[in-house]
């Protein structure tokens, strides 16, 4: 009986409670930099591409929702042909981001992707690819691997070490 | 207020008739209750109103509940073949015939009969209980020693038998 | 012509509250469960009544082809017309009431006891698993509760002399029942919750078992009328809760009496909200169990003790 009148008691000192949620059109709700909204595609510093179309990011997805077709560039460097993600069947589990070892796909604190028509909720690349970095700077895929793409050479990377000459015997 | 008298006693006589004569059991139950509502009417223009609010909070309210509750269990919304074999009109002879006797006893008997209350003065409820606890004690005294038995009933119906833990260790 | 001033006042003022508490109920909520509401429909969100009344007019009325059709309709009906004949006797002020009957208490119980059949027929009807089952429940529940709310006004009548909701309210110039009759009020007011199948007590609709329960086959307006039905039994019950043990009408004389009547009826319209705010939902036999082992026998000692009291004083 106490416990039953105590709990309405705290239930009516929600009165005087500030209210979590907002008007939302007018008033738009904080977003954590982490929040797990729209997908992107980012740029390295270089302002290319940092998607090596490796195809993990399709092959982690839940819902088959993202297709890709690798090719290679001049120097033989891979990019994606064409990079298509249905947002209508995506279901924002950022699995996709945490694939990726280049960190090329990322989701950001976005969620207004509402539209009258459902084709218009597939994205191509176009719309995927922003011009920026994303939430991680200065990350260069190939700065680390250990092919050459122009980008550094072989052996000079921070946490690399000079190729092992095969016809020296010396250490 | 006549009128109102008579609307009521066919009300009640009409939908008693549809109770009796009704197959689908649920209906037949709601054209009771309306018979018991209509009844109700009749008590209250003869000045009798604690009777007639008795009359809905107990019959309408309280009994017929438990009966449709129970009806609504069996499910019987079907018309059933024998229901339809019972309810003949050849059937109906004999228990009509009889009843049509009473009804002449009936009539003849209220004839000779002068109400009790002069219809002027309404009946309420302080009058009721004090006849119920002088006049009338030794009757109030027996019916709480029925309804007393029956909660006894109800009680050693309802009380569970102790259950022994494990169930191959439970005798048959 | 004054008498049908008052039905049409009697009528206006308890629809009103009925529909408009529609509103009331979902801004409270907000409020204790720190939400803002519906705000968007006119000033305060006010037109959400209107919107929500049209909404129900325009839906499609659907009688399901495997339901025992006049049943299914007479139903909500009877609900509605239960409950609106019951605030025939409730008196608004001193000359505003439609009738002051020698019975009103009965005639209120008679009505709150015909009210069941409402939600039993319209279970029954709909010939639906789970309405049954909200039928089923809603039947118990509500004569369990129905016995005890009875004896549990019967304080008040002994003390008030009279069946009649205008006497008893002249009985309490000398002061309100709710103090010698505390425990009567309590058990009236748990009965009411129980009895308007309100939360905590909602068992007989409880969406998550149940999926509303009795009238899940409802559509259009005769879901409207249980809707209201339920808004309205609120609305009954706390104003013979202000009536019966708040002195309905009394109050300081700088403002209408009718004012002191609607605001004690207000209030208690209040806590109903609260209780749905705060409290969870109870078992089916945690329910039956307060009801018979501690109600009914609180309602019995009440009536026993209020009296001996009266025959002594006297």
């Amino acid at each position: 009986m106490i416990s039953i009148l105590r709990s309405m008691w705290l239930t009516f000192l929600h009165v005087f409670h500030k209210t979590e949620t907002v008007e939302y059109p007018e008033v738009k709700p904080y977003l954590a930099p982490r929040y797990r909204g729209r997908i992107v595609l980012t740029r390295d510093a270089d302002n290319n591409e940092r998607c090596v179309a490796c195809y993990l990011c399709a092959a982690a997805c839940p819902v088959d929702c993202i297709s890709l077709q690798a090719t290679e560039g001049k120097e033989g460097r891979r990019y994606p042909e064409f990079f298509r993600i249905n947002f209508s069947r995506c279901i924002f589990c950022g699995f996709c981001e945490e694939a990726c070892p280049t960190y090329a796909i990322q989701l950001i604190p976005d969620f207004e992707l509402a539209e009258y028509d459902r084709q218009n909720m597939v994205y191509e690349k176009e719309h995927l690819l922003i011009s920026g970095e994303g939430k991680y700077h200065g990350y260069n895929f190939y700065k680390n691997a250990g092919v050459d793409m122009g980008v550094k050479r072989k052996g000079e990377g921070d946490n690399e070490e000079k190729p092992v000459d095969i016809k020296d015997l010396l250490p | 207020m006549d009128v109102f008298f008579y609307i009521a006693a066919v009300v009640a006589i009409i939908s008693t008739v549809m109770a009796i004569s009704g197959r689908n059991a649920i209906h037949s139950l709601l054209f009771l209750i309306l018979s018991l509502l209509a009844i109700s009417v009749v008590f209250y223009l003869l000045n009798a109103p604690f009777i007639a609010a008795l009359e809905v909070i107990i019959y309408a309210g309280a009994i017929m509940v438990l009966f449709i509750f129970v009806t609504m269990m069996l499910n019987i919304g079907i018309e059933r073949e024998t229901e339809k074999k019972w309810l003949r009109p050849r059937m109906w002879i004999v228990p009509s015939i009889l009843a049509a006797i009473l009804l002449l006893d009936l009539i003849l008997a209220v004839k000779n009969i002068r109400p009790v209350s002069n219809g002027e003065e309404p009946i309420l409820p302080k009058q009721v209980g004090i006849s119920l606890f002088s006049t009338y004690l030794l009757g109030v005294e027996i019916a709480a020693i029925l309804l007393m038995a029956g909660v006894i009933g109800a009680y050693h119906l309802g009380s569970q038998k102790k259950k022994v833990k494990h169930r191959f260790l439970e005798i048959k | 012509m004054k008498y049908v001033f008052i039905i049409a006042g009697v009528l206006l003022i308890a629809l009103t509250i009925a529909a408009g508490l529609i509103w009331v109920e979902r801004r409270l909520l907000s409020v204790w469960q720190d939400r803002l509401g519906p705000n968007r429909v006119g000033p305060f969100g006010l037109g959400q009544v209107i919107a929500d009344t049209i909404k129900l007019f325009f839906k499609e009325d659907w009688v399901p082809p495997f339901s025992d059709k006049p049943v299914f309709i007479l139903a909500p009906g009877i609900l509605m017309i239960t409950i609106l004949l019951t605030f025939a006797v409730v008196p608004f002020g001193p000359d505003f009431y439609v009738f002051d009957s020698n019975i009103g208490v009965l005639f209120f119980l008679g009505n709150s006891s015909l009210g069941v059949y409402s939600i039993v027929l319209g279970g029954w009807a709909s010939n639906n698993k789970y309405s049954l089952i909200g039928a089923m429940r809603a039947s118990a529940q509500m004569l369990t509760y129905e016995v005890f709310m009875g004896l549990s006004l019967m304080g008040v009548v002994m003390m008030a002399d009279s069946f009649s909701f205008c006497k008893i309210v002249e009985a309490q110039r000398g002061g309100w029942f709710f103090i010698p009759q505390f425990i009567g009020f309590i058990v009236f007011f748990i009965a009411g919750i129980a009895e308007t199948h309100r939360l905590p007590f909602d068992i007989p609709e409880a969406e998550g078992e149940l999926i509303a329960g009795y009238h899940s086959e409802y559509s259009g307006m005769k879901f409207g009328m249980f809707f209201v039905g339920e808004y309205l039994g609120i609305t009954l019950i706390s104003a013979l809760i202000s009536t019966l043990f708040f002195g309905g009408w009394l109050g300081p004389s700088f403002l209408p009496p009718v004012f002191w009547f609607l605001f004690k009826t207000f209030f208690f319209i209040g806590v109903f909200i609260l209780l749905r705010a705060s409290l969870p939902r109870p078992r089916y036999d945690q329910l039956m169990e307060l009801g018979w082992k501690i109600l009914l026998p609180l309602a019995l000692l009440n009536l026993l003790v209020t009296g001996a009291i009266l025959i002594f004083l006297k």
